[in-house]
């Protein structure tokens, strides 16, 4: 292979390239990279006063803060599990909505109901939580509903019940983006080779029997893919919905880290701490989707890297 | 014979599933549907009769009072006003800035190429996180001012991304042509790729827009002191979390009931503003969408 060399008259021809690249560098360096040199923080008793250099150096002592309030495992629990409940959801509505969709036969119906069901992607989590608030509110739809076919006596405030929140959630989540994510599948389905459909028509398949034998390996690759993507989101899949749904009589199950970080490193003021449960999150993110990767390359299927 | 009633049951099989996946998909459309419709309704409805509940698809007692309540608020005026001049200069500057990069990254001679490209997708895994970037945007001077909602997020890898995976797969022909007549990299970017790249541009600047107009938590982390810089979502989300500390409903008791319109009306009648920009523009731009989506998705 030819390598690149580096030469004056080379660097001169590239004269545009080299100044753009500069420029970007230090745009990157300043509004990515900078704010990785605050972890820093996490090590210190920062003090805005006293700034970086400073401040007093305190070692691991707001990560033995962190892990000895129960506080903060509370939170760690309700983002794992909510949003292993997200990613679960919504990966499994989004296949089964492309499948679906992929056998309807009247191409009108099908872009009708493709472009329905991507309409509530672009609409701010703002409008959806407030949406849903008022179908779950006591004189909302769903209470109407469910005293009206007699499974409830009474109208009652979901909001108010532990038990309800994270099912609200993921319910958000797959209301927002199941006809989103479901593109990517149904663009997979439409590579697969037509002829392995005859060939299963002639040979007597049905459409179950089409469905699990063809389309979903067809797919195969393109969930792994999108699966490895999103486990490392898994802990960001947990604040906005939280915090705009959330409450104080359900506190213990609706806060997340980011909640965490955001109450204590702006509301009170203590930087250092919300740094800390910063960093936790970025670090367990990144073992994640390296694991993810890992399981992925062990067991010979797609990977990422 | 035999291979007759095997095919009747077959058919019989394929008509059930028809039903049942028409069935579904109907009941998904609803389910999607319903709640922005009975938002748009409870908006043209009368405070106070709204708390009674049972509003569906139309209004029981119409009123404009809602809309004529939003518009007569200063802090919603000054949030659109800010929400319009943040989606468009957002948008500019993010298009303009990313579909640069994005060429720089796709010319194949360019020296320092694969360096660059690793520099930005590192940035789409690892981030300093809330707390560093607070203050980080504090010392710059970017706290308090408009600035914060377009110059940081103005560059982001995955956009660029897509960019560059659709600048890859142009012919090379034309552009090798234009080098042979002497036009520089620049001249290049500016007459030769960016005229071919409209689709992919069209997508990421629709991407950045919606990005723009929606988001709300800035407005709240960095400008929460100056509400001459609030955006609409921002004072949305105050007037959602008005309603829901009166728990849903107001009751008709209460001090304030007496006016026509309630936090619920009020707050359905500011969503219908915030939503109808996207849901008219929304038919004609989704295939674009579209497009973005499935171009990001291509693997490496």
């Amino acid at each position: 292979m030819k390598s690149k060399r580096i030469s004056w008259r080379e660097i001169k021809r590239q004269k545009f390239l080299m100044i753009c690249t500069v420029c970007f560098v230090i745009y990157g360096i300043i509004f990515y990279y900078l704010p990785l040199g605050g972890w820093i923080m996490a090590f210190q008793n920062y003090k805005a006063k006293d700034g970086f250099f400073g401040s007093e150096f305190v070692g691991l002592d707001k990560f033995k803060f962190l892990f000895s309030d129960s506080t903060f495992l509370q939170v760690i629990r309700n983002t794992l599990a909510m949003g292993v409940l997200n990613l679960v959801c919504t990966f499994v509505m989004a296949i089964v909505f492309a499948i679906l969709l992929n056998e309807v036969r009247l191409m009108a119906g099908k872009k009708l109901v493709q472009t329905v069901s991507y309409l509530p992607h672009f609409l701010s989590w703002i409008i959806v939580t407030g949406i849903l608030h008022d179908a779950l509110s006591s004189s909302g739809i769903i209470n109407e509903l469910l005293v009206k076919v007699g499974i409830l006596d009474s109208p009652i405030n979901f909001f108010a019940h532990k038990g309800y929140f994270w099912p609200i959630v993921a319910f958000a989540n797959v209301w927002k983006e199941t006809g989103w994510n479901a593109i990517v599948y149904l663009a997979a389905i439409t590579s697969i080779d037509p002829s392995l459909y005859e060939a299963a028509t002639i040979d007597g398949a049905g459409r179950w029997a089409k469905i699990k034998n063809i389309t979903l390996p067809g797919i195969k690759p393109t969930i792994i893919i999108l699966l490895i993507m999103n486990v490392g989101n898994v802990l960001n899949a947990g604040f906005e919905v939280q915090y705009l749904l959330g409450n104080g009589l359900i506190k213990s199950v609706a806060d997340t880290i980011d909640i965490y970080t955001l109450t204590w490193g702006v509301g009170q003021n203590d930087y250092s701490l919300g740094t800390a449960a910063g960093i936790f999150k970025s670090v367990v993110a990144i073992i994640l989707i390296v694991a993810a990767n890992q399981i992925a390359k062990k067991t010979g299927e797609e990977k990422l890297f | 014979m035999k291979k007759n009633t095997a095919k009747m049951k077959r058919s019989a099989a394929d008509k059930i599933f028809t039903v049942c996946n028409t069935i579904f998909l109907v009941a998904f459309c609803v389910i999607t549907l319903y709640p922005v419709l009975n938002t748009v309704a409870v908006s043209f409805n009368d405070g106070i009769d709204a708390v009674r509940g049972g509003i569906h698809l139309w209004p029981r007692i119409f009123t404009l009072q809602n809309y004529k309540t939003v518009f007569s608020r200063q802090n919603i005026i000054t949030g659109a006003y800010i929400s319009v001049l943040r989606t468009v200069i957002g948008t500019v500057l993010a298009l303009a800035t990313n579909a640069l990069l994005a060429y720089v990254v796709s010319r194949k001679q360019f020296l320092f190429r694969s360096q660059l490209s690793l520099f930005w997708v590192i940035t789409m895994y690892v981030s300093g996180g809330m707390i560093p970037t607070l203050i980080l945007y504090r010392n710059l001077g970017l706290t308090s001012s408009f600035w914060v909602y377009v110059i940081p997020g103005m560059i982001s890898a995955f956009n660029m991304m897509v960019m560059r995976t659709y600048m890859e797969g142009l012919p090379g022909a034309l552009e090798e042509s234009a080098k042979i007549d002497g036009a520089g990299d620049f001249r290049i970017f500016v007459s030769i790729i960016s005229p071919l790249c409209k689709p992919v541009y069209a997508t990421v600047a629709l991407f950045v827009a919606v990005g723009q107009w929606n988001s709300w938590f800035d407005a709240m982390l960095y400008n929460r002191m100056s509400p001459e810089y609030t955006t609409l979502q921002y004072e949305l989300m105050k007037l959602l979390s008005s309603v829901m500390q009166q728990g849903g409903t107001a009751n008709p008791g209460a001090p304030g009931a007496a006016a026509a319109v309630t936090p619920v009306t009020v707050r359905a009648a500011a969503t219908v503003v915030t939503m109808l920009p996207i849901i008219c523009l929304y038919p004609f731009l989704q295939r674009y969408f579209v497009t973005g989506m499935t171009i990001g998705s291509v693997k490496e």
